[in-house]
């Protein structure tokens, strides 16, 4: 119980040399319904600066809805969600992202008929204070924010390793290139959070492999902070700091790779037991 | 000595050549590199201080004369400064090749004695870090991109920009000592060591002169008119001669821009954006190319198709080599009115002919589309302009040559990033006179040389205007070559090597006292032009059981000349008749699946498919047929051949890093399918063992089926003598 005891410290130094800070996002007994149905029932849990968090468990535990309750799009009927100390109120999504929210999602949400590089331009639309006019006149500011912009997402193209598609349209794109595009969409926004809803599903190997490097070295060069949906249980293990294991919309886990390995409750959960 | 020294203008050293550059041509661009979607350039003076500041920050660490510096990484500006940083302290730079697995690049880092090694990214420093277990005399690590490299250990472990920062800092301490050093460098200091890539056995790391490098890429600049307005794209691995000379050498003689591209999967990209006029390629890259540019042109439109065929088949008939060919040298100088008229004219009557062209065609493509309906391209052939018929002989030729090039072949060329092109080489292996001619017939000067790294590159080259697909030219200036009784070609040129570091057997072994080198190539002289063609390797031209000659090389180069064969390796050396494994093209069988409609899983099914095998098979027999012209070479005709389940590959050890077959690994390898090949079964069970890219193994089963091929009868008598 040791490193429990560590990270309760405001901050701290993980075995690879990272600095976890303090509490960035703190999610205090949410209940979300739908009708009669409880999605997610008295859960509470917070992220760290800087952290890789995972959120676990079977289909239809509720983790989608948890990250859905995280990035706006849906209010959870009790509990409250506290962001960089203060409390957070009823939000639109695009008022949170504006907070320094990004996200991906489970099923690829791109613009087909657009280029790689113009879908990842999108990410960037929170940073642009050009108006209309401005923007019809394009000389000076627009052009100049349009610039600005354009390195940024530069730097994520570079970072994600996609140059060779830059100006291929996304609908071209095979599945695994799709989500990287997306990933960088997200990356481009220069989120503080970034939330990842299955960033892996459907990927073979070698594109998992790629992908977990992008999420390591993008929490590593940027330190940004990560929460992701996963299934594949060598990944969540292999790349999180902390993961919180959910089924049947509540809380079953929550503590470092090994402490949930060895969690008896999300053991009978993985592997199913008889349900009296 | 002297003279040459005044030949080559005093510049004795590759930093001696910079100087001059910076001096001359100070504010012209000397490397672009794309980065973050733009060109980035730095003219010489900025590249010099870059160099500068890396030379003095090397001196920091302590480098020392005569140190070796290893340089691993993709072709980038950053790189190509580490080789003359290191030569302007004194030091011997050593490109690797990237792509090569730890294994290998620890034999090489432990031969040369590397204390320095500069590397590319975090990939290439991981495998110098696996290699220190082995090699204890690296003692720092250089690395330029620094992603992923935060967390390592950076005791010796340093930053590119850091190095070149503590240079800028200790500017006036040890400015003194780089002079000082830089003006030892003498024509007869080693310029850079370069490895063979081990076709046979261990690399050698050749070492080569600043005479060697200067006087070559000085010779051959003036061979070929290169000037300050060529444009590169250094895109092939930087542990290459070939690379070493072009974007080094002669981007040194002559002051043209090198220009790298974004990363190894956008090349095609930024060879368009580039459009450099001067390029080397092996044969394979125009292969690709070319099967690219038949299999769109199966999927563009009836028109588009049609006028493609049409102008293509006049060019080839000679149009091309006569009217496509591009300006010997490109003059900045105004054009005079009359010039200027005298284009515009010619580029009028190519537009008018063109739109002409196009309309005439596509309404009888109309017509033939009611007529036919979907089989219409079957039907169509496309028609000259009927404005054409005016003229008569050679200006009709003229005019409707450049009508193709409006349509067709400017087109054609901008897409494949060729536009500019004036001067272009492929070297290496034999290329298929079907692609040669493609090429040079829409008007790319390309072009056939034969070298060597001994050589620094250049022992044969085609001048312009005697190019032929067969032969590979007269010897480079200042070369001279003289052919052995078994037919093995020698020669001796300002750019003769130094020595095999290290290997004093091997040096004297290769090279005699009075200078001449064998290169192991069989050959012999054209009677007609005097130009050298090349058999096969003096080693591998071996005799048959019945003492007929056995020319291996030359008829896998026949087979592999059909799109369907990737790789073929003969066998027959003692043996009473010729046999082959073949390798498929994957992308033209592939896209020949499609089309008939016949489904395959992998690679090793398609390869197994029976049609596929008759595919082959035909062409085998074709390949006989030819063969059994030369009646020297009728005794190679191959008897029975089998498909390969798996691509030969590097990876597995079956080929060079330079992708040339690995005969004696191969016939180690498969020696149950040799058994099977001649012990007259019909299928053979192999199981064969794989390495995946990450280093991991795995194996692979498969049982293969063998056919035997006609062969055509020939005069005994004769072969035998």
């Amino acid at each position: 119980m040791t490193t429990t005891t560590d990270m309760n410290a405001d901050s701290y130094v993980t075995a690879d040399g990272r600095t976890i800070g303090p509490v960035v996002m703190d999610m205090k007994n949410i209940t979300l319904r739908f009708g009669g149905v409880v999605a997610i029932k008295d859960i509470s849990f917070d992220i760290r600066e800087g952290e890789i968090r995972a959120i676990i468990g079977p289909n239809g535990a509720g983790k989608s809805s948890m990250l859905n309750v995280i990035s706006g799009f849906y209010k959870p009927q009790e509990g409250e969600v506290w962001f960089r100390g203060e409390k957070r109120p009823p939000m639109k999504p695009y008022q949170v992202a504006r907070q320094g929210l990004a996200r991906t999602f489970q099923n690829i949400a791109l613009f087909d008929g657009m280029t790689v590089l113009d879908n990842i331009m999108t990410g960037r639309l929170n940073h642009m204070k050009a108006n209309l006019l401005q923007q019809a006149i394009w000389k000076g500011k627009a052009e100049r924010e349009e610039i600005a912009n354009r390195e940024i997402c530069e730097k994520v193209i570079d970072f994600l390793e996609i140059q060779h598609i830059r100006k291929t349209p996304v609908g071209r794109l095979p599945y695994g290139l799709k989500k990287r595009v997306e990933l960088a969409r997200a990356l481009a926004a220069q989120p503080s959070l970034l939330l990842l809803d299955e960033p892996m599903a459907g990927m073979n190997v070698e594109e998992k492999e790629d992908m977990s490097r992008f999420i390591l070295d993008m929490n590593d060069e940027f330190g940004t902070t990560i929460a992701l949906i996963e299934h594949d249980m060598g990944v969540v293990m292999d790349l999180s700091d902390r993961v919180v294991v959910m089924d049947y919309g509540k809380k079953i886990g929550d503590g470092t790779p090994d402490e949930v390995r060895n969690n008896q409750d999300v053991i009978d959960a993985y592997l199913g037991v008889s349900h009296d | 000595m002297s003279q040459e020294l005044a030949a080559a203008g005093d510049f004795a050293s590759v930093p001696a050549l910079l100087a001059r550059n910076v001096k001359k041509y100070g504010d012209r661009p000397a490397y672009r590199e794309k980065e973050f979607g733009i060109w980035q350039s730095w003219t010489w003076a900025e590249a010099a201080k870059e160099i500068e500041n890396l030379a003095l920050g090397l001196l920091a660490l302590g480098i020392d004369r005569g140190d070796h510096v290893a340089i691993i990484g993709r072709n980038r500006p950053a790189h190509y400064w580490a080789m003359i940083a290191a030569q302007k302290v004194g030091a011997v730079p050593v490109p690797l090749y990237q792509d090569a697995v730890a294994e290998e690049m620890e034999f090489v880092l432990d031969h040369c004695g590397a204390r320095f090694v500069i590397c590319g990214d975090q990939e290439q420093v991981d495998k110098v870090i696996e290699v220190q277990e082995n090699v204890k005399h690296i003692e720092h690590v250089i690395y330029y991109d620094k992603r992923g490299l935060r967390k390592y250990d950076h005791s010796h472990l340093h930053w590119y920009r850091d190095i070149q920062e503590e240079g800028r800092v200790a500017h006036s301490r040890l400015e003194g000592e780089m002079a000082a050093r830089e003006a030892e460098l003498t024509y007869d200091s080693t310029c850079v060591m370069l490895y063979t890539s081990g076709t046979t056995g261990r690399p050698k790391g050749v070492v080569l002169s600043n005479r060697n490098i200067v006087e070559s890429a000085k010779n051959t600049s003036e061979f070929d008119n290169l000037g300050l307005n060529e444009d590169i794209l250094a895109y092939l691995p930087m542990a290459w001669v070939g690379d070493f000379i072009f974007s080094l050498g002669q981007a040194m003689w002559c002051g043209f821009c090198v220009n790298c591209p974004e990363s190894p999967e956008t090349m095609m990209t930024d060879l368009r954006e580039i459009g450099p006029t001067y390029y080397f390629a092996p044969p394979r890259v125009f292969e690709t190319q070319l099967t690219n540019v038949m299999i769109r042109m199966e999927d563009s439109g009836d028109l588009k198709y049609a006028l493609f065929h049409h102008f293509m088949d006049f060019a080839k008939k000679g149009a091309g080599e006569k009217y496509g060919m591009p300006r010997r040298k490109v003059t900045t100088q105004k054009k005079t009115l009359e010039q200027k008229l005298r284009h515009g004219f010619r580029y009028a009557m190519g537009i008018g002919f063109a739109a002409e062209t196009i309309v005439e065609n596509a309404i009888r493509l109309g017509f033939a589309k009611l007529r036919h309906g979907k089989n219409a391209r079957k039907h169509f052939k496309a028609k000259d302009p009927l404005g054409l018929k005016l003229y008569s002989g050679k200006a009709f030729e003229y005019f409707k040559y450049r009508c193709g090039d409006v349509l067709v072949y400017g087109p054609l060329k901008d897409t494949l990033g060729f536009g500019r092109i004036r001067v272009g080489y492929t070297a290496g292996e034999a290329i298929g006179p079907e692609i040669f001619e493609f090429y040079r017939s829409m008007g790319i000067n390309l072009k056939q040389l034969y070298g060597q790294t001994e050589a620094t590159v250049f022992i044969t080259v085609q001048p312009d205007g005697e190019v032929r697909n067969d032969t590979v030219g007269v010897p480079a200036p200042g070369v001279e070559i003289k052919l052995a009784d078994n037919g093995e070609i020698f020669y001796r040129s300002p750019g003769t090597f130094v020595e095999y570091y290290n290997n004093p057997e091997s040096t004297a072994d290769t090279k005699d006292p009075e200078g001449w080198v064998a290169t192991g190539d069989a050959g012999f002289f054209d009677k007609v032009n005097g130009h050298l063609r090349i058999i096969d390797r003096a080693k591998d031209v071996g005799k048959m059981a019945d003492g007929r000659l056995f020319a291996p090389k030359y008829v896998e180069n026949k087979l592999k000349f059909y799109p369907d064969i990737l790789e073929a390796v003969v066998f027959g050396n003692d043996r009473d008749m010729c046999t082959a494994f073949i390798n498929i093209d994957l992308t033209a069988v592939g896209n020949w699946a499609e089309r008939n409609n016949v489904a395959y899983g992998s690679y090793q099914e398609l390869a197994g498919h029976p049609d596929v095998v008759s595919t082959i098979q035909e062409h085998v027999e074709a390949v006989n047929k030819s063969v059994a012209e030369d009646e020297m070479l009728s005794g190679c005709q191959i008897h029975r051949f089998l498909i390969l389940h798996k691509e030969l590959d590097a990876d597995d050890g079956e080929m060079t890093r330079t992708r040339k077959v690995r005969r004696k690994i191969v016939e180690e390898k498969y020696a149950p399918l040799i058994d099977a090949l001649y012990g007259g079964k019909s299928e053979q069970y192999i199981e064969t063992e794989v390495t995946y890219e990450d280093g991991r193994k795995g194996s692979i089963t498969a049982t293969l089926e063998i056919r035997d091929a006609a062969v055509v009868g020939t005069k005994q008598g004769m072969a035998a003598e």
